[in-house]
């Protein structure tokens, strides 16, 4: 409780005023604050006021004060990106003309690279391919030691990038898993192929399955694009079959799912969106991924 | 008027009926000079302290072609702090850490063993207002010509002293922020460049700002910085103790006092007096303007110049000196009632505790800086994807490295990771020394960021794990090829669960 008395005593102990302001039996001593902190306070008001005029302040009703400056946050962080832009742009220059050798050889610019195709990839790859390049069902690991299309060159990957996978560019990597399902095989078959091509990456595999059978069928139908060996193609995009890398899943219903339905997965032609600089840097820092081996 | 007398005046105008003023008027203080031995100490510590101050970035340091050869220097540009033989990178900063930690309990040694000794003759804000006071004797003239000048119209020798003055503080002002510019940017270059106007923009603005503050608070805040702003009196005030030396008036001695006539008179009659002649000659030279007849005061800043002033009358009196000096609260309440005065105490168990502080604090960073590497690895596993599978079903975990080489030279490092073959590491850039070991080669006084990929074949998955753990610790050591130094990492590699035969 406060309690507010006229007369102002002096504390006996110190021999100071109080402000005659008593807390439950605690008084408070008038120790007077100095006069140029007061001035310090109005000069701090004044000073405020000083922002309204400067900047923009006041909420009008289809708009705002602008201020005497003209001062935007959103053209502050224009100038920033313009100075980072023109400062980057000797470095992005060299990149666009330099060809990869060049660029392996140069720690400078290399590095710069590995930078600006890390920002690339985080902005325009990751979403399907994940931040880290670890891919997902339907869309390529770019870590492991396994290319779908070429042989992990940077100018493979390059032309990927700048292309696309059955993309609406031109020159866009073609090529087609068909559906075996609309007529060409049969549902028995299907499963005697999808039986066969587990077997091959000694997968678990039906003890009634027919592996004569699907091997006969994987020899007409698959070997051409997949190879005898069941190896693929790097030309064709067609996946090698022996190894342990499966783009959609190893188990069997997903197996037959593809033979049935065919599988034709895209990847836009970057060529259109990127810049040339930025593709190299890409497939630079791609290989850093892993996929370099 | 001090503060306790303009309150003692709002009291009396409280009894007069008349409301106290809520803000209180500056009043301005004109200390006399003084000469003494606690004067004398204080010159010492001015001319060193400023002399340290102004003078270190000068002070050169040969590190080789690829270091600043600047003795103490924080390298913005290059995130590096020099002093010395020792230089400090960023996220060594727990340095920093330490040094604030051991300042801060000196702090509070120093004031268990005598108060606010820091406040009196080493604080910044002291030295800076002594040297001012000191340039304004030197062109004004002691107290009392200044008081008189004060309250006088300007006369053309007033008015012509009072540039000259100004002028003086705004040079040293001028200095003061000019040198702390150069401890961050070689201090020769960077003198040459100011001189002839080609120094960078922020210079110039850390001259301006400073050479304001020190006019500022050194030419006119002065005491009001102390009393008002500093939260150290506030701190100092709860950290103190009874046995701790404070500047003093001994009650006991100089009560009653009077003046030197009437004091002589009632001794004569055997009446009790006093040895303070009440010359007020403490409060003359007091920076701050306190009377420290009055006790311990929050506005005392203990620079010990009333002793120095008490000491000179004591003298000149044919009296003992010491009537004002240092002593202990204890000794004033033991003199308050009759008895003999104890010797300070030195060692206590609050000085005894701050001491040790002091030296562990002090051991552990004479213990990191001893046995630091000159070279550092961080290792970051890669946590999208956690581990890759490989076409012939083995499992590959990569990582982001990032090798330090803190010394003035290029370096080559190898990396061995316990437990797997040279043939199983391998860096992004495929280097390899004669070992089989990835190769890295830092530039001096540089880092460097690179990828490394471990590789475990399908066959030895799981190999000397029985248990179903799919995570496994491994140690990366970085081996500088020339010295064979090691720094070792411990991470570890991961591979899907149940993978195990």
């Amino acid at each position: 409780m406060s309690v507010t008395s006229h007369e102002h005593e002096v504390d006996a102990a110190t021999g100071t005023a109080t402000t005659g302001h008593e807390w439950d039996g605690i008084r408070e001593l008038n120790t007077p604050l100095p006069k140029w902190w007061l001035y310090i306070f109005y000069a701090t008001i004044v000073w405020s006021l000083g922002y309204w005029v400067v900047y923009p302040a006041i909420p009008l009703a289809s708009s705002f004060t602008k201020g005497v400056i003209n001062y935007s946050s959103r053209a502050e962080v224009t100038a920033e990106v313009a100075q980072l832009t023109s400062a980057r742009a000797p470095m992005v220059a060299q990149l666009a003309k330099a060809s990869f050798d060049e660029i392996q050889k140069d720690t400078k610019l290399l590095t710069f690279a590995r930078a600006q195709g890390k920002a690339a990839f985080g902005d325009n790859c990751a979403p399907c391919h994940g931040a880290g390049g670890g891919g997902s069902k339907a869309f390529p690991n770019l870590a492991d030691d396994d290319w779908l299309w070429g042989t992990g060159t940077l100018d493979d990957i390059q032309t990927t990038l700048t292309h696309g996978i059955r993309s609406t560019d031109p020159q866009t990597r073609q090529g087609n898993m068909p559906a075996f399902g609309d007529g060409v095989l049969k549902p028995a078959e299907i499963s005697a192929v999808a039986d066969y091509v587990r077997s091959l990456t000694v997968l678990d595999v039906d003890k009634t399955a027919d592996l004569k059978l699907g091997q006969k069928i994987y020899v007409e139908n698959c070997a051409a694009c997949h190879g005898e060996d069941a190896r693929g193609n790097h030309d064709l995009g067609s996946p090698n079959l022996s190894d342990q890398i499966w783009l959609y899943g190893s188990d069997k219903a997903t197996i037959v799912e593809g033979i049935t339905k065919g599988r034709g997965g895209m990847m836009p032609n970057w060529g259109e969106r990127l810049d040339a600089g930025t593709i190299k840097a890409l497939a630079v820092y791609v290989r850093t991924i892993g996929g370099a081996r | 008027m001090s503060v306790k007398q303009e309150q003692a005046h709002e009291i009396e105008l409280e009894a007069a009926g008349v409301d106290a003023p809520l803000y209180a008027s500056l009043q301005k203080i004109y200390p006399a000079a003084v000469s003494g031995r606690f004067r004398k100490i204080k010159w010492i510590i001015l001319v060193c302290t400023l002399g340290v101050y102004y003078f270190l970035p000068f002070i050169r340091w040969d590190r080789g072609p690829n270091a600043p050869s600047q003795a103490v220097l924080i390298d913005m540009d290059h995130h590096r702090f020099y002093f010395f033989f020792i230089e400090i990178w960023p996220q060594e900063v727990y340095y920093l850490t330490g040094l604030l930690i051991l300042a801060a309990v000196t702090l509070f040694l120093m004031n268990a063993i005598a108060g606010r000794v820091w406040c009196g003759y080493l604080c910044p804000q002291t030295v800076w207002t002594d040297l001012f006071f000191a340039v304004e004797r030197l062109i004004e003239g002691d107290r009392r010509e200044r008081m008189l000048k004060a309250g006088q119209t300007w006369t053309l020798e007033t008015f012509a002293q009072s540039v000259l003055k100004h002028w003086a503080w705004l040079m040293i002002a001028w200095w003061t922020g000019g040198a702390w510019v150069l401890y961050f940017s070689d201090a020769p270059t960077l003198v040459y460049q100011l001189a002839t106007f080609q120094g960078p923009f922020v210079a110039y603005t850390w001259i301006a700002i400073l050479t304001f503050t020190t006019y500022f608070l050194a030419g006119f805040m002065r005491e009001q910085v102390c009393t008002y702003m500093c939260p150290w009196p506030r701190i100092q005030a709860a950290l103190t103790d009874e046995w701790a030396l404070n500047v003093t008036y001994r009650y006991d001695r100089g009560e009653p006092r009077g003046s030197l006539k009437k004091n002589d008179a009632l001794r004569e009659t055997g009446a009790p007096a006093g040895d303070c002649i009440d010359c007020h000659q403490c409060v003359y030279v007091c920076p701050t303007g306190v009377d420290i007849r009055q006790g311990l005061q929050i506005d005392c800043i203990q620079c010990g110049l009333c002793i120095d002033a008490c000491d000179t009358v004591m003298d000149k009196l044919g009296r003992p000196t010491g009537l004002i000096g240092y002593d202990t609260d204890i000794n004033v309440k033991r003199r308050e009632i009759g008895k003999t005065a104890l010797k300070p105490r030195l060692i206590r168990a609050r000085t005894l505790l701050y001491a040790a502080v002091i030296a562990i604090v002090g051991g552990i960073m004479i213990g990191a800086l001893a046995t630091r590497h000159d070279s550092g690895l961080a290792v970051i596993h890669d946590r999208n994807p956690l581990f890759v599978r490989l076409s012939d079903g083995g499992i590959r975990n990569a990582y982001t490295l990032r090798l330090s080489n803190k010394l003035p030279e290029d370096r080559a490092f190898e990396i061995r990771v316990d437990g797997f073959a040279p043939d199983d590491v391998a860096s992004a850039s495929g280097k390899r020394a004669d070992t089989g070991w990835p190769l890295f080669t830092v530039g001096p006084d540089q880092t460097l960021e690179e990828r490394l990929f471990i590789t475990l074949s399908r066959k030895a998955l799981g190999r000397g794990h029985d248990h179903d753990e799919d995570k496994r610790d491994i140690s990366f050591r970085l081996i500088d090829l020339r010295s064979g130094a090691q720094v070792k990492v411990e991470d570890h590699f991961i591979q899907p669960e149940g993978e195990k035969r």
